[in-house]
């Protein structure tokens, strides 16, 4: 088991005029559940980004290290497991191959035995020799599990993790949520009271939202 | 390896969706088939046909190479890049693939135009092979950073060709000039200016394009 913690330093994003969220300075670290809150469009997407490392904060940063040692930018996407519904698979292929092609880009083995127990513990088993572009917005969520869970991250980040599924879906992902967040560090960015619900704290972002703190 | 995997990626994609490659063929037959009409009985200069040859060549390329970032970002799927791979081994990969995609239209525009115009003969094949593979080269390396930038903004179309042209035009320069060397029957020696300025034109679009990637990958 390792020790990821993640430090936001003075963390600000501002789109145009509008701040989006100032000054936020928190430690998270691992293993632990943390829940980032928040109504629509208050920011919970965007600090998810951020803390993924696929946008930049307009002031101040956030630092990834790993039993103690820093990870750089470059390094990150081997660290984090995101899911998202604006997360999209490639849809021409089935979601077996999409697995391939991200091991291979990975540069890590395809682990057949550990993938097939991903398929059956999200009920795709059957299907994942079938195109992404056949699958319902329920089965691509669930896609979206495996691959984020594919090369075993230390940190997953799960923004709206339970968007699009039924309720055996959501079952599957809060089982999948309590056995990560024993030794992994995991981030729920959700407005539903029950996604919240496993969380050890939670991070209101409407709270840093002090125009004066951003300057 | 991992940016030979992107490429693979890529190909396999485009072999199943067709993006790029029908739109390019259609190109390629539509812009020989004008040029051919609109000479009808005329008899062109050789220069001419040479410098032709490098204007089918620069809009065939502006309208498939951009498929490299644009398909990823009209599909959505720049974000999953994203996550699974560092901006170096995702730049690596695109050109990669742009360079194989360049390398088989210019093969094909060029073999298509020996045969259907009768004034195009290369009289230093050697010189204009070292052109060939250069020029691709460039226009590939240029063509992908392009795609890379414009992918971002909102009218992708029009502001390939645009944002190009600058960038591109002198890699054409050089490369008329040299195949009109090569049509001339100059020496590879008699023209080591013109191959030295292709060649670091080449070497400053790549270094230049790594240095900017990260800036565009990440938002």
């Amino acid at each position: 088991m390792s020790n990821y913690k993640i430090e936001f330093k003075n963390l600000t994003k501002i789109f145009g005029r509008r701040l989006v969220f100032a000054n936020v300075n928190k430690i998270l670290a691992s293993p632990n559940i943390y829940g980032i809150a928040g109504s629509n469009g208050s920011g919970k997407s965007t600090i998810s980004k951020i803390i993924a490392g696929v946008i930049s904060p307009t002031k101040g940063k956030v630092l990834h290290s790993i039993d103690g040692q820093n990870i750089p930018s470059e390094e990150l996407h081997k660290h984090i497991g995101f899911v998202s519904p604006y997360l999209v698979l490639y849809d021409e292929f089935t979601a077996e191959e999409n697995l391939i092609h991200f091991a291979r880009i990975r540069g890590i083995e395809y682990e057949k035995e550990y993938l097939d127990y991903l398929f059956n513990q999200f009920s795709l088993y059957n299907r994942k020799k079938d195109i992404v572009k056949a699958y319902s917005s329920g089965m691509k969520q669930r896609l979206k599990f495996i691959f984020a869970l594919q090369h075993k991250p230390s940190l997953i980040l799960l923004d709206e993790p339970t968007s699009n599924l039924d309720n055996q879906g959501k079952d599957i992902v809060y089982r999948t949520i309590e056995e990560q967040g024993k030794e992994k560090l995991v981030i729920i960015a959700s407005n539903e009271d029950a996604d919240l619900n496993f969380c050890k704290e939670i991070i209101n972002i409407e709270e840093f939202k002090n125009i004066n703190d951003a300057k | 390896m991992k940016a030979i995997a992107v490429f693979k990626k890529d190909w396999e994609s485009e072999l199943r969706t067709r993006y790029a490659i029908n739109a390019l063929a259609m190109f390629i037959l539509v812009t020989i088939s004008v040029i051919l009409f609109s000479i009808g009985d005329e008899k062109i200069s050789e220069f001419l046909t040479g410098g032709l040859l490098w204007v089918v060549i620069f809009f065939s390329a502006m309208s498939g190479l951009a498929r490299a970032f644009v398909s990823e970002e009209e599909r959505g799927t720049t974000l999953t890049l994203q996550l699974i791979a560092a901006p170096s081994t995702v730049f690596s990969g695109k050109l990669l693939f742009n360079i194989v995609l360049v390398f088989l239209i210019n093969f094909a525009i060029t073999i298509l135009y020996s045969m259907l115009f009768s004034t195009f003969v290369i009289r230093n094949f050697s010189l204009f092979t070292i052109a060939f593979i250069f020029g691709s080269l460039g226009i590939a390396i240029s063509s992908t950073i392009i795609a890379a930038i414009i992918s971002k903004a909102n009218t992708k179309g029009t502001l390939y060709p645009v944002l190009s042209f600058p960038i591109l035009l002198p890699l054409i320069l050089i490369l008329l000039e040299i195949t009109k060397f090569s049509i001339n029957g100059v020496t590879v020696s008699e023209a080591w200016v013109e191959i030295a300025v292709l060649v670091c034109y080449d070497i400053i679009m790549l270094t230049a394009s790594y240095l900017l990637f990260d800036f565009i990958w990440k938002e």
